[in-house]
């Protein structure tokens, strides 16, 4: 038992990656085992880890946690990455929360049938550019600070670089009307941990291809 | 101006009754403004009170909360209700994310045609049952307290009691197999705060109707076809 985080999920995104995104921008190394087979799955239940039969799983500080929100709640907390005080949390909580309704739209994007696709991908795209990142933009244009809460950096920050280039990877030209975000996706790029992260090798995750559709729905098919 | 805590939500349930259960749970009065029309909804919106265009809408302390988990958690911690350090925080988390997906099945149910509101009343059912109900009857009978996180009142402890009771609802004799559920619901229920809530004439709101499925797709615009996962 090293005593690094241990993340249990499939080998691929999911709803994993925002962890490892946290994790990662606080510079704690973690390990994880990629679930592959139903029996793996089927045999977590029986140990009774998973508190409510699913995944992410991530063992910490002892703690066996699940659901997502709680696991990033938990992490920000622990390392400073959580505002000073309420208010600063609050609005943290807002923004993430908000992110986190776009990047549900790209988690289930691959597994919605072909003759939907496209409708779901313009859904991201009207999501995107004017729900979403208009906000974003207008936050980081009033106050002119380098980052979106209490001029620090915070899980919102690493939440939002993720998203940025989740959209992106869909709509490569998707912040074309937004100069504040241009400059954020750079800013944030290039912060050592992140960098870090952005570079081949890290535990980054690529876009969820077939063989990663494949594999969560042949665990989950009853 | 911290003002009083004011509200902003279709009179229904919906995702704003959580936000409700924990205000009163925690003994803080609050206002509620109606939304009944279109017009009352854009006017929302071109005022910029809708940070992502949705509600509920919470004004509180100076702010305008959106996002229900983001309001949650401010009230939760402003209230003493989230534990006494990061890791009951983490438990309290944990158990909050399940009540919240057992009753995510109940949320749009209402929505449903007839025949799907058949199907979705048997996954409630099953999922109350199987998944999530034996998780907190274990760690109610594993500590032997009369409460969820830290021997101590929480957020996790309102929202088990609302999850529980809006199963009932589709179910009555739900608990039959959770002793320890059954000895919580009525140790919750008697709480003084929550008692009060449960009295006619408080501002829970009842069991959505075809009256409020109509009134949130007028303002919305939204769910017309609503099918069961």
């Amino acid at each position: 038992m090293s005593g690094k985080p241990r993340l249990t999920y499939f080998n691929g995104r999911g709803r994993m990656e925002p962890v490892r995104w946290l994790l990662a921008a606080a510079g704690v190394e973690f390990e994880e085992i990629f679930l592959e087979t139903k029996e793996q799955y089927e045999k977590l239940i029986k140990d009774g880890v998973l508190m409510f039969q699913q995944v992410p799983l991530v063992e910490m500080d002892g703690m066996k946690m699940v659901q997502t929100r709680a696991i990033l709640s938990y992490i920000a907390g622990k390392y400073n990455l959580y505002g000073k005080d309420l208010k600063e949390r609050a609005l943290i909580d807002m923004y993430v929360e908000g992110i986190t309704d776009l990047m549900q739209m790209i988690l289930m994007f691959p597994f919605s049938p072909p003759e939907a696709k496209e409708k779901n991908l313009d859904s991201i795209k009207e999501r995107a550019t004017n729900r979403y990142f208009p906000v974003f933009e207008k936050v980081l244009k009033q106050h002119g600070q380098d980052f979106l809460v209490g001029n620090k950096f915070s899980w919102a920050d690493v939440q939002l670089i993720e998203a940025i280039l989740a959209v992106e990877e869909k709509i490569p030209a998707v912040l074309s009307g937004f100069p504040q975000l241009q400059a954020f996706k750079i800013r944030m790029s290039n912060m050592p941990t992140i960098k870090k992260f952005l570079q081949p090798g890290s535990p980054r995750k690529p876009p969820p291809d077939e063989r990663y559709i494949e594999t969560v729905l042949k665990i989950f098919k009853k | 101006m911290a003002g009083k805590t004011k509200l902003y939500y279709f009179d229904g349930r919906g995702k704003m009754e959580s936000i409700r259960w924990l205000l009163a749970a925690a003994g803080v009065e609050f206002e509620e403004e109606f939304l009944e029309t279109r017009e009352q909804y854009e006017k929302l919106l071109q005022g910029g009170s809708l940070l992502f265009q949705q509600v509920p809408l919470v004004e509180i302390d100076g702010m305008k909360m959106v996002q229900t988990r983001a309001i949650l958690s401010y009230i939760a911690a402003k209230y003493n209700l989230y534990g006494k350090d990061l890791k009951e925080r983490a438990l309290i988390d944990m158990y909050v994310g399940g009540t919240e997906d057992l009753m995510g099945f109940i949320l749009f149910f209402p929505f449903l045609s007839a025949e799907d509101k058949e199907k979705q009343r048997a996954v409630i059912v099953q999922k109350a049952t199987s998944r999530y109900f034996p998780v907190y009857e274990k760690v109610l009978k594993d500590h032997g307290q009369d409460f969820l996180v830290g021997n101590n009142f929480s957020w996790a402890d309102v929202h088990l009691l609302e999850a529980i009771l809006m199963v009932e609802e589709k179910k009555s004799d739900v608990l039959s197999g959770f002793p320890q559920l059954q000895a919580f619901k009525a140790r919750i229920s008697s709480i003084p705060t929550i008692k009060k809530f449960l009295e006619p004439g408080s501002q829970r709101k009842p069991v959505p109707d075809d009256k409020y499925v109509e009134t949130v797709r007028r303002v919305l615009r939204m769910y017309y076809d609503i099918k069961a996962n």
